[in-house]
């Protein structure tokens, strides 16, 4: 116990300085530098394209909020894409006959529903994350293509699109007030309560936390019923700001959102996470993917480059672990 | 010394067609360090879950300071005084050794939210007092070495037991310095009053540390006997059942 001082304090020193912690700062950083620089005559500089960025990557930020719960118990959650669109359908389908209260409700609770059979099926059939959402994300993305024979439908009310969209608080656009409210909550029960706490350590050792008392099947069964609702917040969003539902919504986001939370370094096995983190990750990708059209790079080559970024994400991630 | 802390009597624990421990009695009592040794299978971690809630017992009785206690699950034994260190410390690797120190029984402040300050406060004072060398209450677990793991998960256990800790195997895989401190860290305990029963293959710990000795064989209780009051040709022909008493 004494021999062993020196070379720990060495050791914990290297890992307090570890490059994963600040990789997602340094990156974002970079790709901001490299953007103004590169697009100085292009207006990327600009505060609307800013403000834009940010205001586009608002559903992405919401879902990545869940997914650092999920991937902190140890979890993953593949069907969030798919909870994307079918809250947003369902909501803009029960907010032309019943307004706008029944339409959050239904879309939300939606997103919940499917959360909790994701969670169900985990905790309590034990059936592995990756293959219950693997499966759900297929189900539900027919579900999402059947309910309105692949037609968009239409959001007229202008409450509801005010509120999850357009619209402004104190001159503030609502999807910002979103985004800080959700990461703002986010952060606190992710660091400060019991739960969180109990959320990291199942990720980190199932047995230890359940010899501690913890019951682990509920902390699963909750972090995926809070991705589930999350994924339904941001269907709403997309519904508000679009004006319009779609059973595209949300297709193409499971990948970013995963690197965005990965980039933000919350650890794929679980055990340790950032809910700060992913906020920067999902702006650095909104970023790129602006900054990418900025410079007038194809459809594929954007693809390749972001698809080398998150490799190196995750290479990143995995280097960290292994230790 | 008083009433037994821990009062095991007749305990019979079946595994389907199996039977892993059958006509089992023994005390444990207040600053008591008794030993549990055994062979590979002879039932010994078994019985560290009956204690502590983890397997119910098939049948018998456990009392808790004179009081019979139904032990239905883990949490069960906590809440009756008794911890537990697990063979494999059942410590969160990732986080750090405050958070494993309060794992299930956070604090919280008045606003609901944890209270770090008096769990690190609480930590260092105690891991203070065991002389558990970390380098500090904030280190992550992962970055300690495996007697500073095992000083945090006795220190654990030191903390939240009024009654009694059960330590399984607890050197098993520590070097010559640090199974002496571990072993220094268990001696002191006896001074807080509580019951320890201890697991471990080496009978050189066993003559040292133990005021009693119980041996099982093949699930069945093969005997108890006062340290002082026996020698190691005596237990190892006990354990092996090459001679039988
Ligand atoms: N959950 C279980 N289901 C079925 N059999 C079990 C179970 N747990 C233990 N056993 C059996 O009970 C017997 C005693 O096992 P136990 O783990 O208590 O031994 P031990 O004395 O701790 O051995 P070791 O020194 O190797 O740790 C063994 O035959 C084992 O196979
Ligand atoms: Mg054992």
């Amino acid at each position: 116990m004494t021999s062993a001082n020196t070379d720990t304090e060495v050791g914990s020193f290297a890992s307090r300085f570890n490059l994963q912690q600040y990789v997602v700062y340094l990156g974002f950083l970079a790709i901001f530098l490299f953007f103004a620089f590169m697009l100085r005559d292009s207006g990327f500089l600009t505060v609307r394209n800013l403000s834009n960025i940010v205001l586009q990557t608002a559903p992405v930020t919401i879902m990545a909020i869940g997914l650092v719960f999920v991937m902190s118990a140890g979890e993953i959650d593949l069907s969030i894409g798919s909870i994307v669109a079918v809250a947003a359908l369902a909501a803009a389908v029960t907010i032309a006959s019943y307004g706008m209260a029944a339409g959050i409700v239904v879309g939300l609770g939606a997103g919940i529903l499917i959360g909790l059979i994701n969670g169900a099926l985990v905790a309590y059939v034990k059936l592995p994350s990756f293959l219950v959402t693997l499966a759900t994300m297929g189900l539900f993305a027919g579900v999402s293509r059947s309910m309105t024979d692949l037609r968009s439908i239409s959001v007229t009310n202008e409450t509801f699109t005010g509120f999850f969209g357009s619209g402004s608080l104190l001159s503030v656009p609502s999807l910002i007030w979103w985004t800080v409210i959700a990461i703002a909550i986010g952060h606190l029960v992710y660091r400060e309560t019991r739960f969180g706490a109990h959320v990291l350590a199942t990720g980190d050792n199932a047995r230890a936390a359940s010899v501690s008392g913890i019951s682990v099947p509920k902390i699963r069964l909750a972090v995926l019923t809070i991705s589930g609702g999350l994924a339904g917040l941001a269907g709403l969003l997309y519904a508000g700001r679009l004006q319009a539902a779609k059973y595209t919504l949300g297709e193409t986001d499971l990948m970013t959102v995963i690197a965005a939370v990965i980039v933000g370094g919350t650890l794929l096995n679980g055990g340790k996470g950032s809910i700060v983190g992913a906020l920067v990750g999902s702006l650095m990708m909104g970023m790129l993917n602006n900054g990418l059209i900025l410079m007038g790079l194809s459809v594929s080559d954007q693809m390749i480059v972001r698809g080398l970024i998150i490799l190196t994400a995750v290479a990143v991630s995995l280097r960290d672990k292994s230790r | 010394m008083n009433a037994p802390i821990l009062q095991l009597q007749d305990i019979r624990k079946n595994f389907g067609g199996i039977t892993a421990i059958e006509n089992f009695s023994l005390e444990v009592f207040p600053g008591e360090i008794v030993a549990l040794v055994g062979d590979n299978g002879a039932g010994k971690s078994t019985l560290v879950k009956i204690v502590s809630g983890v397997h119910p017992p098939s049948s018998g009785t456990i009392a808790i300071e004179g009081r019979p206690v139904m032990m239905s699950n883990a949490t069960m034994g906590r809440a009756h005084g008794i911890e537990v260190v697990y063979q494999d410390l059942a410590l969160a690797d990732q986080q750090t050794v405050y958070m494993n120190m309060f794992l299930g029984r956070e604090p919280l402040n008045r606003f609901g939210l944890l209270d770090r300050r008096r769990m690190i406060a609480e930590t260092e004072k105690l891991v203070k007092e065991l002389d558990v060398r970390i380098p500090s209450a904030h280190a992550t677990i992962r970055d300690l070495s495996g007697g500073q793991r095992q000083g945090v998960a006795i220190a654990r256990a030191t903390h939240w037991a009024s009654k009694l800790i059960l330590l399984d195997e607890p050197t098993a895989a520590l070097g010559v310095a640090e199974t002496a401190k571990v072993e220094e860290i268990v001696l002191s305990l006896k001074q807080r009053n509580v019951g320890i029963l201890i697991i471990t293959h080496s009978l050189d710990q066993v003559f040292k540390l133990s005021d009693r000795i119980c041996v099982l064989r093949r699930g069945k209780q093969i005997g108890v006997r006062e340290t002082k009051k026996t020698d190691k040709n005596e237990i190892i022909a006990m354990i092996t059942g090459l001679q039988q008493q």
